[in-house]
Parts: C-alpha cells; structure tokens; sequence
C-alpha cells in the first residue's frame, strides 16, 4: 500500500514539475525568439573598445554596432545580387551633412542625436575620440595615420554641431578612412568621469564598458561566452533597425555550429570553414552567402633575398607548378574566387586580379632548366597552423605538385601564436599565406605587401624601385587616366616578377535561415546587426 | 596534526609549480605582443604593445613582479578576454566543478555496482559486458564520445537542448549563491531553470561518465574479487553470515581503498578530460579558457589555471587521506 501511494505521489509531483517547467517557458520563447536574432561564431570580443591594446576581430564588430562614425557607405548589389557596401558612396551617419574644402573638411552633426545615456552628441565629443585615435597609439593610430589623420590639432570642434577636420595633405583616403571602424563617437563626459590620472583615455573603463551612441547598447557581455544587444530606440543616425534584441554566442566546436544552424536553433552561423559552407549551400535549407573578401588574397610566397628564389625563373618554375585547380576543387570546395589564368596582359586597374599562370610541369622544368637547376633543389614551406584547415591540404597539394619537377619540399607548421613573429624576420623561404586590406584601393594592398619600403607584409623582402614609383604615384594620383596605367604597370610588373603566386580570392562565409533578410557585405568582415530583420 | 603536515609538504610543490608555470610560459614559442598587435601592425606598434605588457624587461623582474602579484592575490589580466584573471577563474571554476562531479557521480553509480556483480559472478554475462563497456569507455576519446552524443541526441533525434553551454539562450542564470546551478535554482526554488541547467549537463556529463568508467568499474571488479576470495571472507561465511552482510559489510568495506585511491586519479584526469568536452559542448568552464589562453601566448591565465589546478590536487589528496582515515582505522593509528 505505502510503496503503490508513494508511487502515486511521486508520478503527480513528477507531473506538477514537468507543467511547471512547460507551461510559462513556452509562450515567453515564442515571443522572445521572433524579435531576436541567435548568431554564432568561433569566438568573440576580447574589447568593447576598437582603440583598445590587441582588440581583436570580434571586438570590432561589438563596437561597430554600439557607435555612430561621422560618415558611413553606401549600398551596392554584388554580381550574385546580394547587398555589399560600396566604397565609392560615401553616405551620412551623425554628420547629416559635410563640405571638403581645399584643405579641410566641415561637418554638421545631426542637432538630435543622444548617446545611450540620454547626453546630447557634440562636437567636443567628437573632437576627444578622434584625439584618442591619434593618441593613444598602435592599431588605432596607425589606422588613422593611414588617412593622413595624424596629430589632434588637425580636429576641431567649431561649435555644438559643428566639427572641422584639418588635412595636412591632399589625401583620397582621408574621408573613407572617417568610415571605418576606428574613428567612433565616444560619450566623453561618460569616459571622463571613469579617466584616471595614469589613464586619461579611460582605456580600462572602456574594455569593459561601452558609452557610445549607436544603434545597439550592449545589455550583457560575458566575455568567451555570449554578447547580448538590445536596440537603442532613440537611435537619429539612420532608420531604426528591425531587431530588438541580438544575442551573440560563442561555439567553439565547428561541428556544433553545423548543428545548431541545420537544427534551426539559431538564425546566423558566421564566418564557417569551406567544407561546412560547401555543404550546406548544396543542401539548399538554408540561405548560405559567400562574398569575396575585396582585396585580399592567398598565395605563395617566395622570399627573394634567399637562393634559389632570387632567380626570377625559379619564381616563374614554380609558379606554372602549383595545383591551382587541385586546390580550388580539393581544398576550397569550390568557394573562393580562382587568381590564375588570366590573360598574358593586364588590362584593367583592378585588384586582385588573376594572372596569366596555370599549372603547367612542362613549361616549369624547362624554367627550372634555363635558371640552371634542371635536377631541382630542396626548400621549406610554412604556413600557419592557426588556418590548418585550409593551409594543410593546400601545402601537401604544392609539396605533391613541386615533387614532380624535382622540387623536394619539407613542410614547415607554425602554431598561430608565432606566425607573426616568424614571418616577421623574413628568414622563411616559402609560404603560404594570405593577406587583405580594409580600403579597396590596389595601391594601399601594394603599399604594404610589394612596396620597397620592406613592411612586414612584404614578406617576400621584394624591393623594386620601378615598382615603387608607380605604387608611390597612384597613391596621391587624381587623372584617372594616369592611374590606370600605373596600377596596371605595377600589376604586371608583380606577375611577370612574381615573388608572390597568386592562388585564390578567399571568402566570408554566412550560413543563415531563410527567414533573415538583409545581410550585407562590410569590408571589416564582421556583421552588422543594424540592416538584419526576420520575417 | 595530521591535516597540518600534511599541508606543509604541500608547500614545496606549489612554490615549485609556481616558477615552473612562469619559465614555461615564457618558454613557449610565440610572442604575445606580435599576436595582440592585430593583422595590420607595424613594428613599431608590437614594441609599443610589448612594453604595455611589460614583456621588454628581464625575466627575474617580470617573476618578481608577478610574487608581488600573487602576494596580493592578483593573478594578472587575460588579453584574449580583457578580464583580470582571478574574477575569470572564480566564475568559470564552478562550471567545470558541476561538471566534473556531476560525471563522477554518475560513472561511480554506474561503474562500482557493475564492478561488483561483475566480481560476484567472473566469466558470467555480467562480467563480460562489464569488459566490453569499460574496454569501449575507454578507447573512445571524450571529444568523439561528446560529438557523437550530440549528433544522436540532439541533431538526429531532437531531445536534447542544443549544446550552448550551461543554460539554453532564452533562459537566465540563477541568483548566485554557489556557482552550480542546480544548487542555485533550487535555492531559489526555479524548477524551470533547474530543469534547463540539468538538461544541459546531462549529455557532457555522460560523455565524462563514459569516459571514466572504465578504470572505475576494472579497479571495483578486482579488488572485490581479491577481498572476496580472502581469509575472512571464508570464515564470515562459514560462520554463515547472510551474503549480503558478506559482500556490503566485510568484502566491500576492504575493497573500497582502492577504488577512492583510483577515484582521486579519474577526479584528477576528468578535470584534464574537461577541457575537451568543454570546447565540444561550448562549456564556459577552466579548461577551455585555459587552452584558448595558450594558443594565444596568453600568460596570466594560463599561469592562474596551473596554479589553481595544483591547488585543487594538494586539497583533493589531502581530500583522499582524510577519507581513507574514516574507512580504514589502520591509516589513523599509523598516522
């Protein structure tokens, strides 16, 4: 009897728990999940502050959402009629409006717009996040530097709505670059009041703290696990965006990401190897966008400064040896944009662009001959570890292919934490790497990675004064005329020299369900939540 | 007496861990400003950014630096997170404790009583499948066992919560008291947030289970069956002592030294397991902030994880000797 009534009481409380647990979880997740947006990635913010010290790649996309920049771009549709942001439009944001003089720009700031805290906007707001930019030094500076925007005199703030920049030279860079994820608006009396004598920049307050003005504020940020946003209603910088609420988690395991989207537990999985992407589009459930990544490129590089790869024919030997099909098929899935043979001439001012070379043996071991090395040689190809899962099979693929013209190659892993410093010395002979620039200009990407000014990112130590003065001339050029000669002469300067291979434009994957609308393309590679709206 | 001593042969080992943590972590390939600086540095601003970090001094300061650190409980600030470490640990600590116990408890349910019939009945169909799951258990690693279980459970058939962690994303933590949510939520008497949290544990935590099975249930099988084939158990039961008073009471009771020897090791390797099933499961635990920490050169929190590890095996052991003091009166009089 007591055993049949214990049974009886337990199955009830069993049952009373279960309708406890049912009954007010349901109804409130309908409700919450139609005006949120689920969105995964591997990892998240390390900083809620662009200017902060080592702020990596998800860092900026929490403080793109949560600020205002004076001035943004505007939209364009891609070839695969997806929305992709045009570098040429530039449009308002809290500047409704500006006048580029001869030597400095004036803007007028919108006279409503409010930072988070209900604090009116400024041009003295304005002025001290600009002088932070230039101030506080590392990537933020050199960001600015990269449109003449050097040293704070140049800022000014005329009065309330009023805010001038001053140039210090003529520089085709300088408005776009008001556009790009650095120079935000910051709250400064917010900061202020958190600055200390030892930090007048408020960098700590900061790291963990947003005092921006933008469309979304930041309701709870527990860093490696999740970023919550809630919109901010009094946002006048643009129309108000569709989404309340954006919750933001971090899932490190590939797989799991996999599932979560196909499961149709969350909305958007982002940034997702080929493989996975590959699939998924294949499947057709879900809306899977690829967008090239503008001006950046995977290749090969060859340091010029070590034998044998100071022989322009060794370059060329090689070049006509690699897989590049293997490699688009076996490695990249088909996604990414093919940067080989192209045509033997360069007829259009654009970057990247695919050279004239395809795999060829024949042709690369009569090089190889005529550079007087017809039995081959040995060498050492590196990559970083940090992108195995394409730089792997892509390596063994060029090791297999070079093997054949008697190129004996050893690979090389480098783990992701000392890549930089490696390639940094320049000691490696033979990469694979990979290499983009935020400003889509052909000149800015050749500035870095070819210009004889040896930057760290020409790791290939190539210095050629030819090639230096076009780069040097496009840069400030006006005559389009003039320009495209010049881009087009140090492009092809860079294939027939060939101290990189190009291989492939490589893509930003985006996995999303067929209810979300509105994904567009920035050239920061991260999204933003501001256009995205589920239907 | 004996807590004391045993505490004071303890100390060499941390101060030991202690210098070995930071020669290893400087040792380690890798520089941390270059990976901080971001992809568009110049030179200039990883010598900038070394300097912030204090990397351009000589080692004995920067140990120096960190004793005087350490001495006022600062355990320094990760870069990959921007949280002082200390804060991390303390929030992340009982996410892989719930865990870890949680899987233990229920590889012990499991594993000891299978151990036992397996002992009680040797060659019979009990013992074999008692082989075959230890044998499986073990053989399949933690990150293949959780992956698997996700793709059956979750993607396929749909009834488990989608592996985000503790909590599902529409659900908020409880109010906190002792940082495992099921503590929590029942404190606060949230059986809806109780139900989440326990749906959330139960696939990783079987997925440490499996995994810690197998030494568990092996060590239970043989030394039940040395205690069963001894002297007093002969004589209890020709003096015709019930079997059950024989197995539980005399055969047991000497039987479980090893098994709480082995159960401090498997303790000790879940935690290390952890880190896996972690990373599988998107659990913001100890394990997966610290292997994150290491693939960016991150120093403090890879320093604070080993130093908070080796503290947690000086208690445990410690832990382990008190409780063989409660079972066995031999270890109490030799004390």
């Amino acid at each position: 009897m007591r055993r049949r009534e214990f049974l009886k009481r337990s199955t009830a409380a069993a049952g009373t728990i279960a309708a406890a647990y049912v009954i007010p979880a349901r109804p409130a997740r309908g409700q919450a999940r139609k005006d949120t947006l689920l969105t995964l990635s591997e990892s998240g913010p390390n900083n809620l502050d662009v200017m902060g010290v080592g702020t990596n790649r998800p860092g900026y996309e929490a403080s793109w959402n949560t600020h205002d920049r004076l001035v943004t771009f505007g939209v364009k549709k891609d070839p695969n009629g997806h929305d992709h942001y045009d570098y040429t439009k530039i449009e308002p944001e809290l500047a409704e409006s500006w006048d580029v003089g001869d030597m400095s720009a004036t803007f007028k700031l919108r006279r409503n717009a409010t930072f988070h805290d209900g604090a009116p906007v400024t041009a003295k707001d304005v002025k001290w996040s600009f002088d932070r930019a230039v101030t506080v030094g590392g990537f933020p500076t050199f960001q600015m530097a990269a449109g003449s925007l050097q040293k704070p005199e140049q800022f000014v703030a005329v009065d309330d709505h009023t805010f001038r920049v001053d140039f210090v030279r003529k520089d085709k860079l300088t408005l776009p670059d008001l556009g790009v994820p650095v120079p935000i608006v910051i709250n400064s009396q917010l900061a202020k009041k958190h600055a200390t004598d030892k930090d007048p920049w408020a960098m700590e307050w900061l790291k963990n703290n947003e005092a921006g003005g933008g469309a979304f504020r930041i309701e709870k940020w527990t860093p490696g696990q999740e970023l919550v946003y809630q919109r901010f209603d009094e946002w006048k910088s643009g129309s108000l965006p569709k989404l309340q609420r954006v919750i933001w988690r971090m899932v490190p395991s590939a797989g799991n990401r996999r599932a979560l989207i196909e499961r149709g537990d969350a909305d958007v999985s982002f940034d997702l190897p080929p493989k996975d992407v590959a699939e998924l589009a294949h499947e057709k459930k879900l809306a899977v966008i690829g967008t090239p990544i503008e001006n950046a490129l995977n290749y090969i590089g060859m340091n010029v400064k070590i034998a044998p790869f100071d022989k322009v024919k060794v370059r060329q030997a090689v070049a006509y040896a690699i897989p590049y099909q293997k490699i688009m098929d076996a490695v990249m899935f088909g996604r990414g944009k093919p940067m080989f043979g192209g045509p033997a001439e360069v007829s259009a001012p654009i970057w990247p662009q695919p050279s004239p070379y395809v795999t060829d043996l024949a042709k690369a071991k009569q090089l190889l001959a005529e550079a007087g090395l017809p039995n081959g040689f040995e060498t050492t190809l590196s990559f970083d570890l940090g992108f195995a899962v394409t730089n792997e099979p892509l390596c063994v693929l060029v090791q297999e292919s070079l093997a054949q013209i008697g190129i004996k190659v050893t690979l090389n892993k480098i783990p992701g934490a000392n890549w930089r410093a490696e390639f940094t010395k320049k000691t490696l002979p033979f990469i694979a790497n990979a290499f983009g620039g935020w400003l889509n200009f052909p000149e800015y990407f050749f500035f870095w990675t070819y210009h004889g000014q040896n930057a760290i990112f020409n790791t290939m130590s190539y210095q050629n004064p030819e090639m230096d003065k076009l780069i040097d001339a496009a840069r400030f050029e006006t005559d389009p005329k003039k320009y495209k000669e010049e881009v087009e002469g140090f492009v092809s300067i860079a294939f027939a020299d060939v101290p990189r291979i190009p291989i492939f434009q490589p893509s930003l994957e985006v996995a999303m369900q067929k209810n979300v609308t509105g994904y567009r393309y920035w050239f920061h590679r991260q999204l933003d939540y501001r256009q995205l709206a589920k239907t | 007496m004996l807590l004391l001593r045993r505490l004071a042969t303890a100390l060499p080992s941390i101060a030991g861990v202690i210098i070995v943590t930071f020669l290893l972590t400087r040792a380690l390939p890798g520089d941390p400003a270059a990976y901080f600086a971001g992809p568009a540095a110049t030179t200039q601003a990883i010598d900038e950014i070394r300097h912030q970090l204090g990397l351009d001094r000589s080692l004995p300061v920067q140990f120096l630096d960190y004793l005087g650190q350490l001495a006022r409980g600062d355990l320094g600030t990760s870069l990959s997170t921007g949280q002082p470490v200390l804060a991390e640990l303390l929030t992340r600590l009982p996410a892989s404790a719930e865990l870890t116990l949680l899987g233990l408890v229920l590889s012990v349910v499991i594993a000891v009583p299978l151990g036992i019939a397996a002992a009680m009945r040797p060659g019979a169909p009990v013992d074999h499948f008692c082989r075959v799951v230890t044998t499986a258990g073990v053989s399949l690693p933690t990150f293949f066992t959780g992956l698997l279980l996700v793709y059956v459970f979750y993607y396929l058939m749909g009834i488990a919560p989608a592996p985000l962690g503790r909590l599902d994303v529409f659900s908020s933590a409880p109010p906190h008291w002792t940082g495992f949510y099921l503590i929590d939520s029942l404190l606060a008497r949230d059986l809806p947030t109780f139900g989440a949290a326990l749906a959330q544990l139960v696939l990783p935590a079987a997925t440490l289970a499996i995994f810690s099975l197998a030494p568990l249930a092996r060590i239970t099988r043989a030394s039940m069956l040395a205690a069963l084939g001894s002297e007093f158990v002969r004589t209890a039961r020709a003096s015709g002592l019930s079997r059950r008073r024989i197995v539980y009471v005399y055969a047991f009771r000497n039987a479980v030294l090893p098994v709480i020897t082995t159960l401090g090791m498997v303790f000790s390797f879940l935690l290390g397991a952890n880190v896996l099933v972690e990373k599988v499961f998107a659990w913001p635990g100890v394990g997966s902030y610290a292997v994150e920490a290491l693939i960016a050169s991150d120093y403090a929190p890879v320093q604070g994880f080993v130093l908070t590890m080796a503290l947690l095996y000086v208690l445990l052991n410690l832990g382990i000797d008190l409780v063989y003091g409660l079972v066995d009166p031999r270890v109490r009089l030799e004390a």
